[in-house]
């Protein structure tokens, strides 16, 4: 549209940086706070000299972070590798099975993506409280993987219905089983939509806030927003003290995104398309 | 296992065979090295089942009844949990703020989101830096996001010092913690996270629009704007779909920045369906008016929905 770098495209540049400032603001204070002593007031854009890491210290050892950042890799490492395995095992005969039971079985899980989670909420609570599963970080694991079912399997057998069948056919896998078949030539195909897969739900499962709430709240085996909702709780307007343990909490998942921004804004954007 | 025609035909070409018939080779269950039998779909099916169907049709058949979560006896009480829904103050709050909270997000964030698209599909130098930075809050944890902005939007806070600062002190006042102004609060930190979600989704429609037809509204004199409302809007009609089920899906379940910024008060003025289900059964342990407001929900989701779809199916014609 535009072939050349003109005043006006200079102008929008400028809008667009300051917006871009704007929008960073939050993110900037949030840091800026963590490095203040814990008794100042002063506002979130003024800084702090010299900034002092004592918040970190001290928000690490009072929230008991470590423990939660590790039960939250836990989880989502888990969760996800689940869900990968039983969607897109499943896909591969919904997209490439033309029988009616095929048909019949992908619209009905496709169908839980109208049903919010709120409605299988209490019926769920009580069986996994009668299980004896509350403070489990395996209920957690379950639950994802179940919810996340439907966009997992929709996402994957799209893009099935869309790849050739040539490799599939051309394979000639004697004395392999179809588990190892698959495993060997049909899942390698399905890179670029494992990467989707995966991005979505470990962003999703990682910043996870209502499911490990009820499962693992007050069991002192909790994720990361968990433990970060009791701390807050706990040091009301203690901002300093808070924001650094909001900073740690958020820290790997922020790390990732920018050595992989690439990938998890591919990711997001790819995943709608469907 | 060996196939006749996948030997002698060229790799990207299928010829039906002699004795097979043009239709039966889409017919046949499977045609290659590898087979897909239908015991693939279990471990998800089971997994499912288990999760979102028999719990979720428990709820709603438990809606009917008394049933309290702990006592396995229960009667069926008809419709006097939803009765109760209609009359109970916070339900009734509840349901209208959620409702707005989810009118206000998918609106306004639309319209940011497609703007930054907009502005980043352009020659400017820093565009890919400038996704990246529009992008980030998307990853953030929710609640995360929720307490830093409780924390700017406090009567101290970086939002009423910029007003103080450019002569607008008589705007400042705390937002979270007057009824009139809270619920806007949270809806500008929702669009402020998730803002980047939808610009991601407008642009790769943008970059879907061939450069040709660009080219040929340029040459019919279409200034700019005429070019983005007749050329450009109709052709992001997918991206549109896409964004605004997805803002009002995540409005209408909104329950981590609320919680985070006010806890759904002050009063009730920013109670959401979501927080009233979860202290409705985990505080004051009233399950049936629990269920029945989260099957309320449902019919509102469903229903949205279905209009939603109706409406751009109407469009696209």
């Amino acid at each position: 549209m535009h072939a050349r770098y003109t005043w006006r495209t200079l102008t929008r540049e400028i809008t667009l940086i300051l917006v871009a400032l704007g929008f960073l603001i939050p993110l900037v204070g949030l840091l800026n706070i963590s490095l203040k002593p814990q008794s100042s007031q002063s506002s979130a854009l003024a800084f702090a000299f010299p900034p002092t890491l004592d918040n970190y210290a001290a928000a690490w050892s009072q929230a008991s972070l470590g423990a939660a950042l590790a039960n939250s890799f836990f989880i989502t490492t888990l969760s996800v590798a689940l869900i990968i395995a039983c969607s897109a095992l499943a896909a591969y005969p919904l997209a490439r099975v033309t029988r009616a039971w095929s048909r019949y079985t992908f619209v009905f899980l496709i169908g839980g993506l109208l049903i919010p989670g709120q409605l299988a909420l209490l019926p769920l609570y009580a069986t996994m409280r009668d299980a004896g599963l509350l403070g489990s970080l395996w209920a957690v694991i379950v639950i994802n993987v179940g919810q996340q079912m439907p966009f997992s399997v929709f996402l994957y057998t799209m893009f099935l219905r869309e790849l050739p069948l040539d490799y599939e056919e051309a394979a000639l896998l004697d004395g392999c089983g179809p588990l190892r078949s698959f495993a060997l030539v049909v899942f390698p195909l399905l890179r670029p939509v494992t990467g989707t897969v995966v991005i979505l739900n470990a962003v999703g499962i990682w910043n996870e806030f209502f499911t490990p709430l009820l499962y693992l709240g007050g069991s002192g085996n909790t994720t990361a927003p968990v433990a970060i909702y009791g701390f807050v709780s706990q040091y009301v307007s203690q901002w300093p003290l808070i924001f650094a343990g909001l900073v740690i909490s958020v820290l790997p998942i922020l790390v990732v995104y920018l050595a992989l921004q690439k990938h998890i804004i591919k990711g997001f954007a790819g995943g709608l398309k469907g | 296992m060996a196939l006749p025609h996948a030997t002698t035909t060229p790799p990207g070409v299928r010829e039906p065979t002699a004795q097979e018939p043009p239709g039966a080779a889409r017919k046949t269950r499977h045609t290659g090295g590898v087979r897909a039998p239908w015991w693939f779909v279990v471990p998800a099916l089971a997994v499912y089942l288990f999760i979102v169907v028999v719990p979720s049709v428990n709820g709603a058949l438990f809606s009917f009844t008394d049933w309290n979560g702990l006592r396995p006896d229960w009667s069926f009480v008809g419709l006097d949990n939803y009765a109760a829904v209609f009359t109970d103050r916070t339900a009734l709050d509840a349901l209208a703020n959620t409702l707005l909270l989810a009118a206000m997000v998918t609106v306004v964030q639309n319209v940011v989101g497609l703007l930054l698209a907009l502005g980043v599909n352009t020659l400017v130098k820093s565009r890919y830096a400038l996704r990246v930075i529009f992008f980030a809050p998307v990853v953030l944890t929710p609640l995360v996001a929720g307490y830093v902005w409780s924390f700017l939007l406090s009567p101290n806070g970086a939002v009423n010092d910029a007003l103080r600062a450019v002569g607008l002190g008589a705007l400042a006042h705390d937002w979270l913690g007057d009824p009139d102004t809270a619920l806007y609060a949270i809806a500008a930190e929702i669009v402020w996270q998730f803002a980047g979600y939808s610009m991601v989704i407008y642009l790769a429609g943008l970059q879907a629009i061939p450069r040709e037809v660009l080219e040929a509204a340029r040459i019919d004199g279409a200034g700019p704007w005429h070019t983005f409302r007749s050329v450009v809007l109709p052709l992001l009609n997918g991206a549109v779909v896409i964004n605004v089920m997805l803002c009002l899906i995540g409005g209408l379940k909104q329950f981590d920045q609320v919680m985070a910024m006010t806890g759904g008060g002050p009063g009730t003025a920013t109670e959401t369906i979501s927080t009233a289900i979860y202290k409705n059964a985990f505080t004051l342990g009233d399950f049936p008016l629990s269920i029945a407001l989260a099957v309320v929900m449902t019919v509102v989701i469903a229903t949205l929905a279905a209009i939603q779809y109706r409406l751009t199916l109407r469009k696209s014609h």
